[in-house]
């Protein structure tokens, strides 16, 4: 059930640090998932806790047994920040740029960072409903959002 | 619970620090501005160099016990300890770990020290320069979330939400800080007054912080010697006792994305009633507070979580010069702390909280029996301490 917005533009311009999966690959699932504009959030077998990021144990009842499990992409911003002053090479001519912390309601309210798309002076406000948009690099993609 | 306090058999004996230098600035090695800091607590105890025989520091520290042991012909190491965790989370953390180990008798003579020269080995606020980006930060970081203040704007921001709090509390903060520096001739802005239409007028760094809401960085290194109450009080200044000291976190605090179950947080909700508790006061005991300032909206924070004030209260408790010295409710950061005095990763608001229990502060809070010192805001762990004359 995924939404299928795609963006071929970067958010933030190049240069920017990208993702790239743990080597012990407790994270492979969820970076493979985003390469499939998927969204997955780990989900306990035994019971039924979701967490983000992923362990090896659930954080409730310890099992070992955890899966991986679609989440629909639709979410609520919990926090966000407008960002003006650049500490990164790539920033430095970028001008403000927005992060939020959303929290989707139908994975346990984990939450996700990303840039919320679109005019950097927009008004934004907590709990404004947003959908995840996939920004696709050369071999990662991005979880961006944009309001709904 | 009691027989494991360490309320009353301890006190801060000596404090020394360097020139504070804007960061880049100190002429010498970061290693030489931990030597001197050192060595001038030794002095202001009245004790020797050989007497210390313990180490204790924070946030990775670089000067290691053993070199600096050897460099100033220490004759022998009985306790070392680093606390673990970024930021300034191990401020109270490590002057309490030398405490422990001076109670439990490993050591009679510790410091706890930190020392920095960002010019030496680069800042903190810059970002991560690195093509890739691996586990938790992979989350973040390519979002353009990677600096101190990027990640504690958005922890500040669902706090202010929550609590309807606007950016007058932020600015009372900052107000605050820079007008007890302008009485201390130590402090990097001294001679640089604040006020309230320059700190709306500097520029954002990230919404909700002004340029003034955030710590400076800074070049320089400072040190306290703890000993038992008994040898304290046959050295050369009045002992400044630690009636309690906590570190921990709470619940899940710093996982991964930000996914902290009680997010707008401090993270001093299951410290405070368990200092106060080993302390036997209650916040309103406290005359003067030392609040580790990485950014304002910490600060606001923290001092709900110690009970200094609630959530609801918060705004009017850090406007109209309510932490002002010498008329407001309470003094907060009476030497400038990391504001406006230096950086010195918060060690410095710990030779503050000793100066106003001497009664030596530039800004001494009359009559001052209790400073409460708290360091992290936002972090994990956080650490407290609760000083007495």
């Amino acid at each position: 059930m995924s939404v299928e917005h795609v963006t071929t533009v970067s958010y933030l311009p190049e240069g920017m640090p990208l993702p790239a999966p743990m080597p012990d690959g407790l994270d492979a699932p969820f970076w493979e998932g985003t390469k499939q504009h998927k969204l997955l959030v780990q989900r306990c077998k035994t019971c039924g806790s979701f967490q983000f990021g992923p362990e090896w144990i659930c954080h409730k009842c310890r099992s070992g047994e955890l899966s991986w499990v679609e989440s629909s992409g639709r979410g609520k911003v919990y926090a966000f920040e407008r960002v003006w002053h650049p500490v990164h090479k790539a920033l430095k001519e970028r001008g403000p740029y927005l992060i939020v912390l959303v929290e989707l309601p139908d994975a346990g309210n984990v939450r996700m960072v990303g840039n919320l798309l679109g005019d950097p002076q927009q008004d934004v406000k907590i709990g404004d409903s947003v959908e995840v948009v996939w920004e696709d690099h050369t071999d990662v993609t991005l979880v961006q959002w944009q309001r709904i | 619970m009691t027989d494991y306090t360490i309320k009353d058999k301890v006190a801060i004996v000596g404090i020394g620090e360097t020139r504070y230098y804007k960061a880049g600035q100190s002429p010498v090695s970061e290693f030489q501005l931990a030597l001197e800091a050192i060595q001038k607590a030794v002095a202001d105890a009245g004790l020797q160099v050989e007497d210390i025989d313990g180490f204790a520091s924070y946030s990775d520290d670089r000067n290691d016990p053993v070199r600096l042991a050897a460099a100033l012909g220490v004759p022998q190491i009985q306790f070392s300890n680093m606390h673990w965790g970024g930021g300034g989370g191990g401020v109270a953390g490590a002057v309490g770990n030398a405490a422990a180990a001076v109670v439990a008798g490993y050591a009679k003579h510790v410091v706890a020290f930190r020392a920095l020269a960002q010019g030496q080995f680069g800042r903190f606020g810059q970002g991560h320069a690195g093509a890739r980006v691996r586990g938790p930060m992979a989350y973040s970081m390519p979002y353009g979330l990677m600096s101190p203040a990027q990640m504690f704007a958005m922890r500040t921001q669902r706090f202010m939400y929550e609590h309807n709090i606007s950016q007058e509390a932020l600015c009372g903060i900052a107000l605050a800080s820079y007008k007890h520096a302008q009485q201390n001739p130590r402090a990097i802005m001294y001679g640089r007054p604040l006020t309230r239409e320059s700190y709306y007028n500097s520029r954002w760094i990230v919404e909700p912080f002004h340029l003034f809401d955030c710590c400076l960085e800074n070049d320089g290194a400072a040190a306290v010697i703890l000993t038992t109450t008994e040898r304290a009080r046959d050295l050369k200044q009045k002992p400044v006792y630690l009636m309690a000291a906590a570190q921990g976190s709470g619940y899940r605090q710093w996982t991964a994305a930000h996914n902290d179950p009680d997010y707008a947080t401090s993270n001093f909700k299951t410290l405070a009633p368990r200092l106060f508790g080993m302390a036997g006061i209650t916040p309103k005991d406290v005359d003067v507070a030392q609040v580790y300032e990485n950014f304002t909206g910490g600060v606001l924070m923290s001092l709900v979580e110690h009970g200094l004030c609630s959530a609801e209260e918060a705004e009017a408790f850090c406007t109209n010069g309510n932490l002002e010295w010498p008329n407001g409710g309470l003094p907060l950061n009476t030497s400038g702390g990391n504001l406006a005095e230096a950086y010195m990763h918060g060690l410095e608001l710990v030779l503050e909280g000793v100066r106003q229990m001497r009664g030596t502060s530039t800004c001494q809070v009359k009559d001052a029996q209790v400073c409460l010192v708290a360091a992290g805001p936002m972090v994990a762990p956080v650490s407290d301490l609760l000083l007495r004359n």
